[in-house]
Formats: C-alpha cells, sequence, structure tokens
C-alpha cells in the first residue's frame, strides 16, 4: 500500500480471514436490535457518540467557546479594550480574576472577548484547508496519471514556500501597515493565507488514502455492481478515507491558534484593537517573570480549546469507524 | 498469429459472424494485453467462451492464465492502463459490449452480469453496515423509499441463508464470519437480479466445509433463478459438482472445453491431464505429489507453437512450431492440442 504512518488511522481493515462456519446468530447484535428505521453512517456514529463521556465533555467546552466566540458579554461586563494604566500589571483579584495587563486592562475581558477571533479564525482556516486539501487530494488520488502528477506538483509548490514567509507575503501585500481593513476583512485574509499555506499537507494525506482505498475490492465491487463515479467517491471513498483527515483537522485547530498568533505578534495579522488569545499571549511574553498569569490565562483557554477539539475529533473518528464500536 | 486461433470452430459451432445467435453472454476471441514498464504482457491471447441461461460454465486455470482478467474485461473493470483489450468482442444478449458507452454498460453491471470477489471481507465496505449496502442497490437502481429496500434487502439476506436475517441487518462485515460475507457478498451481487453471474473463485478464501455450503447455495440459487453463472476457480473439485461445462486456459488461451464427464474421463488436451494427476490421491499416500514441471510461460515473451510445449511431456517438434487451433473433437467439446484425437483415444 502507501505510507504506513498514514495506513494505520484509515480505516480499511486488515485481512482478517476467520474460518468459522458461522458465528452464534447474534453475536455483534446490539442489544436494542428492536425494530429501528434504517440508520446511515451517521446515524450510527451518532448512537454511539451519545454513549461517550468524553465527547460530551469536548462538546460543552466547545460550545462554551462558541457561545463566548458570539456573545461575549455574557461572560464579562468588563472592557476588553480599554484600561487604566494605573491598574498595569495589577494581579488577580476579586475585581479582575485574571488580573490587568501592562497597559491596564482587564485581562478576564480581554480573555473572554479574544475567544472569538481565535476561534473564527482556527475553524474557518481548518475548514478552508480540510476542503481544498481534501478535494484536490481525492481528485489527484482517484484520476491518477497527468492530473495526479499536476496536483501533486501544484501542491509540492505551496509546500515549498515556509509558513510564515509566505504569510507575510500575502498578508503584507494585502493588509500592509497603511492598509484599513476592518477586523473582518483582516480575519479573512489571514483566514485566507492560513488555508492556502496549509492545504498541500491535507492534500497528500487525502491522496494517500484515497490510492490506498481506490484499489480495495468494495470499490471495484461497487463498480462492477453499476455504481456511478460520483456514488464511489462520495458513498465508498470518502467515508474510508476521512479518519486521518479528521485527526489531522483536530490537531490543526490548535496550531492555526498559534499561527494566528505569530501572525499578529509579526504585525501583520489582527492588531489591536482586535483582541485574540495570540494577541495576548505574544503581548504577555516580555513579562513572563513578573506577571506570569499574563500569559497564564489565555495560554489555559487556547490549551483547553484545542484540547476540546481534539477530544471531540479523536471521539468521532472512533464513532466513525464501525469496528471500534 | 490471429489467423492461426480458428474462433468459429469452437465447441459452440458457431459461424462467428455476430450473429443473434441467442447466446446470452459470449466472449469471442477475446484479447487483452498489459503495457507495461518492462513490456507488453498479452495476457489474453483469443478466448472465446459462451454461457446460457441456467447453465454453468466453470473457467478453470492456474494463476495467471487469464481467467480473472476475462472476467474484468467481461465486466468492464480492467484497470486501464495498464490493460487494453486489443480485440475481439463481449456480447451480451448478442450486443457487443466492448463497443458501448460507458453508461450503457454501466447499467448492464448489477442488473445484467454481476460478479462475486474471492475475498468477501475486502469486497464490503467496512463502514457501512450489511443490510445498507444491499438495501442501497434498490434505492438507488430501483428508486425504492428506505424502508422498502430494507425490506427487500432483508428478503435478499434471508435467501442466501443468513440466519436471523432482520436481526443481522444491521452488523458490519468484521461482525460477519467469512462463510457469512459471501453469503452476504452474494445476496449483493443478486439483489438486481442479474441474468449472469460471474464468480471469481468464491470459495478461495473460505475452508471446506464452508466451501461446500457456499458452493451449494451458489447452485441452487442458479438453478432458481435460470442465471448463467460463469464459475472461476483453480480448485478441480469444486468444479466437478457444479459445472455443466468446463473450459480449461492456460496462458490466455482456452485449451480445452468439454463438459464435466468427457473432461474428467478423457482429457483431451496434455495439460488438463496434468492437472488431473495432480490431484492428491489417497491410495498414493506418502508418495510425492505429481506436479507439472516447469512453469507457465512469461506472458510477455510466449514461446512459439504451442504455448505448454515446453511442459508437455508429449510435445513433439511439431509442438514447437506450429500454434495449434481449438478445434472441435467429437460433440460439444474442442481441444487446442494437436494430439487431441490420440489423447481422447488412447486405451
Amino acid at each position: 500500500m502507501s505510507d504506513p504512518s498514514t495506513a494505520s488511522i484509515v480505516s480499511t481493515p486488515p485481512s482478517t480471514n476467520p474460518n468459522e462456519v458461522g458465528a452464534p446468530t447474534d453475536a455483534g447484535l446490539p442489544g436494542n436490535a428492536r425494530k429501528e428505521k434504517p440508520r446511515g453512517l451517521l446515524g450510527d456514529a451518532w448512537r454511539d457518540l451519545r454513549r461517550k463521556p468524553l465527547f460530551w465533555i469536548s462538546a460543552f467546552f466547545i460550545l462554551i467557546f462558541v457561545v463566548m466566540a458570539a456573545f461575549p458579554s455574557l461572560f464579562t461586563s468588563g472592557d476588553a479594550v480599554n484600561g487604566t494604566l494605573a491598574n498595569s500589571r495589577v494581579g488577580p483579584s476579586g475585581d479582575a480574576w485574571f488580573g490587568y495587563d501592562v497597559q491596564g486592562r482587564d485581562v478576564f475581558a480581554r480573555t473572554i472577548y479574544g475567544a472569538r477571533a481565535s476561534i473564527v479564525v482556527a475553524l474557518l482556516s481548518v475548514m478552508g484547508t480540510l476542503l481544498i486539501g481534501g478535494t484536490l487530494g481525492i481528485i489527484a488520488g482517484y484520476r491518477g496519471g497527468w492530473v495526479d502528477a499536476l496536483l501533486s506538483r501544484f501542491a509540492d509548490i505551496f509546500f515549498g514556500l515556509p509558513f510564515v514567509l509566505g504569510a507575510i507575503v500575502i498578508l503584507t501585500t494585502f493588509n500592509g501597515a497603511d492598509s484599513s481593513n476592518s477586523e473582518w476583512q483582516i480575519m479573512a485574509l489571514v483566514i485566507m493565507s492560513l488555508s492556502v499555506l496549509g492545504w498541500p499537507v491535507v492534500m497528500r494525506l487525502m491522496r494517500s488514502s484515497v490510492l490506498a482505498t481506490k484499489e480495495a475490492d468494495y470499490i471495484v465491487a461497487a463498480r462492477a455492481l453499476g455504481a456511478g463515479t460520483g456514488r464511489i467517491i462520495l458513498k465508498h471513498l470518502l467515508p474510508n478515507c476521512l479518519a486521518p483527515l479528521l485527526v489531522y483537522g483536530t490537531i490543526l485547530v490548535g496550531s492555526f491558534i498559534g499561527a494566528e498568533a505569530t501572525l499578529s505578534f509579526l504585525g501583520i495579522g489582527l492588531k489591536t484593537p482586535v483582541v485574540s488569545w495570540g494577541i495576548m499571549i505574544s503581548e504577555a511574553q516580555n513579562y513572563i517573570r513578573v506577571s506570569p498569569y499574563l500569559l497564564f490565562f489565555p495560554a489555559a483557554f487556547l490549551v483547553t480549546a484545542v484540547l476540546s477539539f481534539v477530544m471531540l475529533g479523536e471521539t468521532v473518528r472512533e464513532a466513525l469507524d464501525p469496528k471500534l464500536r | 498469429m490471429s489467423d492461426i486461433l480458428v474462433s468459429e470452430q469452437s465447441a459452440t459451432g458457431a459461424d462467428g459472424s455476430g450473429r443473434p445467435s441467442g447466446r446470452l453472454l459470449e466472449v469471442e476471441d477475446l484479447r487483452v494485453e498489459f503495457r507495461t514498464r518492462d513490456g507488453v504482457a498479452k495476457v489474453i491471447n483469443g478466448v472465446t467462451y459462451h454461457v446460457d441461461a441456467g447453465e454453468t460454465l466453470a473457467v478453470l486455470g492456474e494463476s495467471g492464465s487469464g481467467k480473472s482478467v476475462t472476467a474484468q474485461t467481461i465486466m468492464g473493470i480492467l484497470d486501464t492502463p495498464p490493460g487494453f483489450v486489443t480485440g475481439g468482442q463481449v456480447r451480451f444478449h448478442g450486443k457487443d459490449m466492448l463497443k458501448m458507452s460507458a453508461e450503457e454498460r454501466r447499467r448492464i453491471r448489477g442488473e445484467g452480469i454481476a460478479m462475486i470477489f474471492q475475498d468477501a471481507l475486502s469486497a464490503l465496505n467496512p463502514v457501512f453496515t450489511v443490510g445498507f449496502q444491499i438495501a442501497e442497490q434498490f434505492r438507488v437502481r430501483r428508486g425504492m423509499s428506505r424502508a422498502d429496500a430494507k425490506k427487500r434487502a432483508i428478503e435478499m439476506l434471508d435467501q442466501v441463508k443468513i440466519p436471523n436475517a432482520k436481526g443481522r441487518y444491521s452488523n458490519y462485515p468484521h461482525q460477519f464470519s467469512g462463510g457469512m460475507r459471501q453469503r452476504a457478498m452474494i445476496a449483493m451481487s443478486l439483489a438486481l437480479d442479474p441474468e449472469v453471474l460471474i464468480a471469481d473463485e468464491p470459495t478461495t478464501a473460505l475452508d471446506v466445509t464452508v466451501q461446500a455450503q457456499i458452493m451449494d447455495l451458489l447452485a441452487e440459487l442458479q438453478r432458481e433463478r435460470r442465471m448463467g453463472l460463469i464459475l472461476i476457480t483453480h480448485d478441480l473439485g469444486v468444479v466437478a459438482d457444479v459445472a455443466d461445462r468446463i473450459a480449461v486456459m492456460y496462458a490466455g488461451r482456452i485449451v480445452e472445453e468439454a463438459n464435466v464427464y468427457d473432461l474428467y474421463a478423457k482429457p483431451a488436451h496434455p495439460y488438463t491431464l496434468g492437472l488431473l494427476d495432480s490431484i492428491p490421491r489417497m491410495d498414493e499416500k506418502g508418495q510425492q505429489l505429481r506436479t507439472i514441471k516447469g512453469l507457465p510461460p512469461n506472458l510477455m515473451n510466449i514461446p512459439p507453437g504451442c504455448p505448454f510445449n515446453p511442459r508437455c511431456p508429449m510435445a513433439q517438434p511439431v509442438c514447437r512450431e506450429k500454434l495449434p487451433p481449438l478445434l472441435q473433437i467429437g460433440s460439444g467439446r474442442a481441444s487446442a492440442c494437436h494430439f487431441a484425437e490420440e489423447l481422447v483415444n488412447r486405451d
């Protein structure tokens, strides 16, 4: 097959060959095999997910972060943008739970307001990356031949661009020091540059897992039973190639939150007065020794968010793999 | 070289002019080659066979003899490249499938001709339940509602004798045993009621007792539905039970075609003779197994004359020069050996 590192997370089964005549007829039957309407893959996955505490925990956190991003004022009445310099680097207290930063701004309020930019940027860039990379990967892997060669070389070009350098080029072009883009325009630009620079990895991942899967007998069997190309790709190829993508996607959420912070730190990403965890972390790094809480709180939120996404991805992947049910 | 391969003189007595013969599925003078970096491998060199409704044709041959590639060409699932059809016809109800549009061919698959595979585990999609995969065909090809399709799928599972079909409907392939999987695979192939079923070594991955059950099931379903069945196998034991006619393949050609009794009683080709002789026998216990000496020819470089001549114990000078055509000898049987008559008439 192809790359062994991806083969292990592709859900194509090893060819085991049990020889028993017939397992006990109720072996493996769900205990509640009552009259149900036919379920698809997603129905089964959902039924499986509902039973997992890990799913509920991570979903709960993600829900909180999403609400936080949408309605930050529900969580805090503080001002995330304006501060009093007199409060500069005052530690956590009853008034300001997370203390004040160098400019005397409420760190708790800033952390809450920072969720929006961080989560929106990370989620949308991951979706963009998976969409571009996944689509091109399927096309390259399934069609093969010159299409594959062309797309792969194209991906190599983007892969060859150093991430930070590429982002600097894109963002200074469209979001230079003298540009007057709005908060959302900047976010869109950051999302675009992250997606444009991130898709080649996803494309390779998808391509190799399509290459491994498309030779499988069930794809040939589907063709032999008269399935069309669209059906083969969507029904037979995609569900079997999704697992590695899902895993990579959830990991990517974390690294994109970090990447957004890097770009903000370099002054080409989001800019004050916009708040993001990345901006807060990069601002805090000069004061780690004197005021560690400046780093601790946004970092803790970041870690929790990333962990939640990773756990969610993991449980979803397990739910989508029938053998782990 | 093609002028020597006398396809029209095959066992069918056909005149080879594409007439509507009433045959269900005919393969005529099919030629397939694999173009690889190392050269061109001539995998199928003029295969001719046919199958009628309610008839079982066994295609026998060792690995690499081209029996599976013939089946893939019939189904239109040959990998192109490297595989290319360079000649011949595959007629279904008298129409040449090789000249049909992709869409026309796709419609025949499943409903006209279906295929079951050797390893049912890998031939079932691991992420969908077995029932769903059968029902999918009813929904997509017959436009049935989900509930109706499920009902039909359960009926199919029942027909292939899967116990507790209703409960098994929502099981995944990995929850089935080997034999059950092959049954499910059969149910899936037969869902759209095909007229011809191609079974590519359906029992190779199973143990002997299950093999017998699956073969019985196939034979029974075939009788009930009056299907044409092409059974591809290298197992002489499997063949004897169920086949009506046998076509023996060697190096991409049919070397002998006969009904089961004739073939086993009096093989008309030294290769068939060798195959039959290599079946282990109880009364020779402890002795060395008999084999056919040598290896099948390299398909990129098939020896001149009869491709079997380097391994043939009866080879004469003529065998190295002239390719023996598949000629009719007696009623309903044919052999591609210069000495077929002598073989049949000995002792």
